[in-house]
C-alpha cells in the first residue's frame, strides 16, 4: 500500500524535548543512496532514558534515518549523509570519527534476529572481548547481567553453551538485545524489532526495552502503531524523507496536529 | 481529501455508534418536550408515559457501551477516531440523565395539584431553551462542528438567569401563608431539573468540541455541577 500526500496541510510540527534532555541530535539531515535523495533536512531530537518511535508509511526513510544515527550505512558504497548528527558535543557525520568506537556506543537490533552461530554465552562475549579484554570470572558477570536486563536470564541459564541458532525467535531477539548492551552502549537503536514476533515475545521484549530505559537511550523504528504507543516516550512521524511532526506520544495518538498524521494513525489514506 | 477509512469496518461501527446517539436524542428530547406538555396541561397520563418511556433510553445507554468497548477493542482507534468514539460513550450517558430529568419532571407533575400555580407559567420558556440546547448539542455532534458546540455552552447562562428567576418567584410565593407547599415544592425540583438539562447540553457540547478540536474547550461556562 502506498501513501499519497494529498493534503493540503504541509505543516511541520515539532514538540522536542528539552535541549540539555537531548543525548542525539539531528539537524538538517540529507541522505543519499548514490543520486537518490531519502531524507530532506530531517530535524531528529533524541531525548536521554527516553524511548523515541519513528513511524511512517513504508518507504518514508524511518529505517533510512535510524541507519545514519550510528553510521551504519558506511559500510555500504555510495551511500552518503550531510548536515548534522551531534552526539556527545561532535558531528557524527564526521568522517574522522573512529565508526567502531560509535557502533559501540551507539548499538543496533535488527528486524529479524540475528544470533551468531555459537553458543548463547559466546553471543554475547565475542562482541564484549572486540572491545576489551575481559577476565573469565567478569565475562561470566556480564553475560548474566546482560541476559537479566534482557530478561533472557531465566530462560536461559540452565543451557548458556548450547546455540543461540536452537532459541525461539522471540529469544533470539532478546539475544541480540543483550549481546547490544552488553558493551554498555549509551543508545540502542531497533529496526522494526518485534516485527517477526508473535504477541508474547513482543510483550516481553516491549517490557525489555521499558526496563532498559532507566540504563540507555532507545530509539526504534516500527510499523506497529499500537507498539510505538505502548512503549514511547516521542513519535516521530516520517513521509517521503521528511520528519512531518514530531512530539511526545502521550498527545501523538491522541491529538496529532498535521492532517498527513492524522490520516495516517487512523488508516485514512489520501 | 477522500475521508473513507482503509477499514471500512470502523466507518461502519461509527455510523452504527452516531445511529444510537441520534436516536437516543430524539428520544431525549421527545421526553422532555413531553414532561413539559404534561405539567402544561396537568395532564397525569401524559407524565405516566414519560416516566415508563424512560427504560428505552436506558436500554440504548447500555447498548452505546457495548458497541464502543467493542469498538476500542477491536478497531483500537487513535486521534479523532478515538476522541469520537469516547465523546459517544460519554454523549450516551449525559442523555441517559437528561431521560432522567425529564423523568423527574413527570413524576413532580404526578403529585402537583395546582396547575394554575403562578409560578408554573415560567417553567415553559426555559424548558424549550434547554430542549433546543439539547438538539443544537446533537446538531454538533453529528456534523462534529466545534462552532455549534461553543454556541450552545453560550445559551446555558439564559437558562440559569431563568432558573434563578424561577427559584426566586417559588420562595416569593412560599412566603405567603396561603402557599400551595406541595406544588410549590415539587416546582422547585422541576426547576431543578431544568437547570441539570442545561447543564448536560453543555456537557455534549462540550464533548462535541474537545472530539472534533482535541483542545479541551477553554473558559468552562461553569455549570453548577
Amino acid at each position: 500500500m502506498t501513501f499519497e500526500d494529498t493534503t493540503t496541510d504541509h505543516r511541520t510540527v515539532m514538540i522536542p524535548p528539552p535541549e540539555a534532555d537531548r543525548v542525539i541530535d539531528v539537524h538538517n539531515l540529507d541522505f543519499f543512496y548514490g543520486k537518490s535523495q531519502a531524507l530532506f533536512g530531517v530535524d531528529l531530537p533524541v531525548a536521554r532514558n527516553k524511548v523515541t518511535a519513528l513511524i511512517g508509511p513504508s518507504g518514508c526513510g524511518k529505517s533510512t534515518l535510524l541507519r545514519t544515527l550510528n553510521r551504519i550505512y558506511d559500510l555500504y558504497p555510495g551511500q552518503s549523509a550531510t548536515g548534522e548528527i551531534m552526539f556527545d558535543g561532535e558531528n557524527v557525520l564526521d568522517q574522522a570519527k573512529n565508526s567502531e568506537q560509535l557502533r559501540a556506543r551507539i548499538g543496533m537490533v535488527f528486524q529479524r534476529p540475528t544470533p551468531f552461530p555459537m553458543s548463547i554465552y559466546d553471543n554475547i562475549a565475542f562482541g564484549v572481548r572486540l572491545h576489551r579484554s575481559v577476565s573469565k570470572a567478569d565475562m561470566d558477570v556480564i553475560v548474566e547481567r546482560s541476559l537479566t536486563r534482557a530478561a533472557l536470564w531465566d530462560e536461559v541459564k540452565d543451557k548458556l553453551s548450547l546455540s543461540g541458532l536452537g532459541l525461539s525467535g522471540g529469544q533470539q531477539q532478546r539475544l541480540c538485545v543483550a549481546r547490544g548492551i552488553a558493551i554498555n552502549p549509551d543508545v540502542l537503536l531497533l529496526d522494526e524489532p518485534a516485527s517477526a514476533l508473535d504477541p508474547l515475545s513482543t510483550a516481553k521484549l516491549e517490557s525489555t526495552l521499558i526496563e532498559l530505559k532507566s540504563s540507555l537511550t532507545i530509539v526504534i523504528v516500527t510499523h506497529n502503531l499500537q507498539q510505538a504507543a505502548r512503549i514511547s516516550d516521542y513519535t516521530g512521524f516520517m513521509l517521503l524523507g521528511k520528519m512531518i511532526e514530531f512530539r511526545p506520544s502521550s498527545d501523538a495518538f491522541v491529538s496529532p496536529e498535521t492532517q498527513q498524521m492524522q490520516d495516517y494513525i487512523t488508516g485514512r489514506f489520501g | 481529501m477522500a475521508n473513507e477509512h482503509t477499514i471500512r469496518a470502523f466507518d461502519e461501527d461509527m455510523g452504527q455508534l452516531n445511529a444510537l446517539i441520534a436516536q437516543m436524542g430524539g428520544l431525549a428530547e421527545n421526553q422532555v418536550h413531553d414532561a413539559i406538555d404534561a405539567l402544561r396541561r396537568g395532564d397525569h397520563d401524559k407524565a405516566s408515559v414519560v416516566v415508563a418511556r424512560d427504560k428505552q433510553l436506558d436500554a440504548l445507554e447500555a447498548e452505546v457501551e457495548k458497541l464502543a468497548i467493542q469498538l476500542i477493542a477491536l478497531r483500537a482507534p487513535v486521534a479523532s477516531d478515538l476522541r469520537q468514539v469516547v465523546a459517544a460513550f460519554k454523549i450516551s450517558g449525559m442523555l441517559e440523565r437528561v431521560g432522567d430529568h425529564a423523568k423527574n419532571i413527570a413524576r413532580s407533575t404526578l403529585k402537583i395539584n395546582d396547575f394554575r400555580f403562578g409560578s408554573l407559567a415560567l417553567v415553559p420558556a426555559v424548558a424549550e431553551i434547554a430542549a433546543g440546547m439539547i438538539h443544537s448539542a446533537l446538531n454538533a455532534y453529528a456534523a462534529q462542528n466545534a462552532v455549534l458546540a461553543e454556541d450552545v455552552v453560550a445559551r446555558d447562562k439564559e437558562v440559569d438567569a431563568l432558573y434563578r428567576d424561577m427559584i426566586r418567584s417559588l420562595i416569593d410565593h412560599l412566603s405567603e401563608k396561603s402557599a400551595n407547599v406541595i406544588t410549590a415544592t415539587e416546582l422547585l425540583l422541576v426547576a431543578r431539573n431544568i437547570e441539570r438539562i442545561g447543564d448536560n447540553a453543555t456537557n455534549i457540547a462540550e464533548a462535541v468540541y474537545y472530539a472534533s478540536t482535541g483542545i479541551v474547550m477553554p473558559d468552562r461556562h461553569t455549570a453548577a455541577d
